[in-house]
């Protein structure tokens, strides 16, 4: 369950105040699969970055799982993030030099979870992204592009978060990669997990079940998704 | 985080840029080595000057004669060379409070012969209190007695190297004929060795009675100096002073500036030789601290350079749940894991160069367990020092920055 409630984001450029949202509220169900789309400078990046934790609103409240997490101090957010949020990003962000196992199992290794434990979860998510299970133990820069964000999907699962944040997950992929990626997240909706993509690109954002639009800080549309009955298997 | 996991984190940043990760450590690998090395050649050469000086006796005076100056006339011939002191001026320093032994000696150089083959040694006349005041042993036979100096016996006691070079290297010669100024001698016999070196070596000399020498050889009533043991190291000042105003007296000299004899204190040379050595220890681990400094930078700039070259990966840390604490404990980590890998191999380098030197200069060294103590000390401190600035500017990124950084 995720509750925004007038959230406002002001950024100081020297002088000036640049509002860059302007009241926003909406409200996640649980297992709902949501895009947040808009053109650039709509300011949906600012949202990510408080529905992430990774930024304060100015105003307003952000409840992510019955916790208020408006305004945390960076540990405690990180605390939050650690145990709620699982994050695909556009550029993947995998270690370089790092085994896929070890890429999946970061989040835990922050979360102290025992190491045995974090074998099992971290090979439970890769099968959940579809990961080929033979090649766990190769490196992260032996991977192709949809492989590798296959990796970081599964390392958004591992920690069993509230929501799956994913931003621009498609946009580093060709068309074909893009739609594997995508079918992942259907799959993954379908089995109940509250996904939150932040997307451009239009296609992109009518697989989801909800589509809000953002325009110059404002939401000018929320709807239902056009093609989502279309893909839609379950 | 746990304690297991960040060194497991920390092994593998170290080891994800072996290169930079190897050279880095270089810096601190030649640091430690040079001043592992210095302080070896500096501690070195402390104990091997100590020990010569402990090697010629302990708590020892020496009293020399003064300069001669002929009446009227400012030729000087030099410390030493005047024979004013006298055995009864030996005698004299006996009754002195805190003196344990005293020996007067005769020194001269000299040609001796034995069955055919010849040396060119120094001939020491002395009495039996010498062997305690200059810290001598017997290895073979005995010492010559009070009685056979009184009686100008001609018995001699040769030095270990005398001996080697007169009868073969390890001989038994007590009960051989030596042959010094044309007089024979009975070797009764052998000091036992010392190691000292140079023309103050003591393994290389003939012991004959003082009496013989004065009454055979010199012909001289004088004595080339008198050395005089002191009961304790803590009395040899008050020892001094008491032996310069008894001499003084004796030899009816009212000012101490124009005395025809000087004393010298053996703790005074250990002192001397010391703070030489010392200043010469402290230049070279100064040195050797500055080549440490130079690589403490060198991590300093290798994690910053590590900072900003993972600035994405310190974000996507972030991102997944790192502490701040989590982020400096790895990247301060890193730094003192490269000192402290770098330390190790740091000492064990100077310990061969130390031995290289030894080896082909002949420069003694000696490779303190403090120093490598302080090395490592060092080392953990330099990188938690030159660690610190990086591993907190790290944990200070803005996880938004990090992960938009290209």
């Amino acid at each position: 369950m995720i509750e925004i409630k007038d959230v406002v984001k002001e950024y100081e450029t020297g002088t000036e105040t640049l509002r860059v949202l302007n009241n926003v509220s909406f409200t996640i169900p649980e297992g709902q699969f949501v895009a947040i789309t808009g053109p650039s400078g709509s300011g949906k990046s600012t949202l990510m970055h408080i529905l992430g934790v990774l930024d304060t609103p100015t105003s307003g409240t952000y409840v992510l799982d019955h916790v208020d997490v408006s305004s945390l101090t960076q540990d405690d957010a990180a605390l939050v993030r650690r145990s709620k949020i699982g994050f695909v990003f556009q550029s993947f962000h995998l270690l370089p030099r790092a085994t896929v196992l070890r890429n999946v199992m970061l989040p835990l290794v922050y979360a102290e979870v025992a190491p045995a434990e974090r074998l099992i979860r971290a090979r439970q998510a890769l099968q959940a992204s579809g990961f080929d299970e033979s090649r766990e133990l190769h490196l992260s820069n032996q991977l192709s592009g949809g492989q590798i964000q296959r990796v970081a999907i599964a390392r958004a699962l591992v920690n069993n978060p509230a929501m799956i944040l994913a931003d621009e997950p498609t946009g580093n992929l060709d068309s074909a990669t893009g739609e594997l990626v995508l079918q992942t997240f259907e799959k993954l909706h379908s089995e109940g997990r509250t996904i939150v993509l932040i997307t451009h690109e239009p296609d992109v954002a009518e697989r989801a079940e909800r589509i809000i639009v953002l325009k110059d800080g404002v939401i000018i549309e929320d709807r239902e998704g056009k093609k989502r009955k279309h893909n839609h298997r379950t | 985080m746990r304690t297991k996991d960040l060194i497991e984190e920390i092994i593998f940043g170290v080891s994800a840029n072996k290169a930079r990760s190897g050279l880095t450590m270089l810096g601190i690998v030649i640091g430690i080595a040079s001043v592992i090395a210095m302080l070896a050649i500096g501690q070195g050469s402390k104990d091997s000057i100590e020990t010569n000086i402990q090697s010629i006796g302990s708590n020892l005076l020496i009293v020399m004669p003064g300069m001669q100056r002929t009446p009227g006339s400012t030729v000087s011939s030099g410390r030493g060379a005047a024979s004013t002191l006298t055995l009864a001026d030996a005698k004299a320093l006996e009754s002195l409070q805190g003196v344990s032994a005293v020996a007067p000696d005769v020194s001269r150089r000299s040609q001796v012969i034995a069955r055919g083959t010849n040396t060119n040694t120094q001939i020491e006349g002395t009495t039996p209190e010498y062997l305690q005041v200059r810290n001598v042993a017997i290895d073979l036979g005995a010492f010559f007695t009070g009685a056979q100096v009184s009686s100008r016996a001609k018995v001699a006691v040769i030095g270990p190297t005398t001996r080697d070079d007169l009868f073969g290297e390890g001989a038994d010669p007590v009960g051989e004929k030596i042959r010094i100024n044309g007089m024979n001698f009975l070797i009764i016999g052998v000091t036992a060795a010392k190691g000292g070196s140079g023309t103050s070596n003591q393994d290389d000399a003939i012991y004959i009675p003082i009496t013989t020498v004065q009454a055979f050889i010199t012909g001289s009533e004088s004595v080339s100096t008198i050395s005089v043991g002191a009961t304790d190291s803590k009395s040899m000042t008050d020892v001094q002073a008491a032996i310069t105003s008894l001499l003084l007296e004796r030899h009816k000299i009212s000012d101490a500036a124009s005395a025809d004899f000087s004393v010298l204190n053996q703790s005074d040379l250990v002192s001397i030789a010391s703070s030489i050595t010392g200043t010469f220890t402290t230049l070279l681990a100064a040195i050797a601290g500055i080549s440490l400094i130079v690589g403490g930078i060198g991590i300093m700039n290798m994690m910053l350079t590590a900072v900003t070259e993972r600035t994405r990966e310190i974000g996507l840390r972030k991102a997944v749940g790192s502490e701040r604490r989590s982020i400096v404990g790895q990247f301060l980590g890193e730094a003192v894991l490269l000192t402290m890998v770098g330390g190790g191999a740091g000492v064990a380098l100077g310990y061969v160069i130390a031995l290289i030197i030894t080896k082909f200069s002949g420069t003694a060294t000696h490779v303190a367990t403090s120093s490598v103590l302080l090395a490592f000390g060092v080392s953990a401190i330099i990188g938690i020092v030159f660690g610190f600035y990086p591993a907190q500017r790290a944990s200070k990124l803005d996880p938004i920055q990090a992960l938009r950084y290209e």
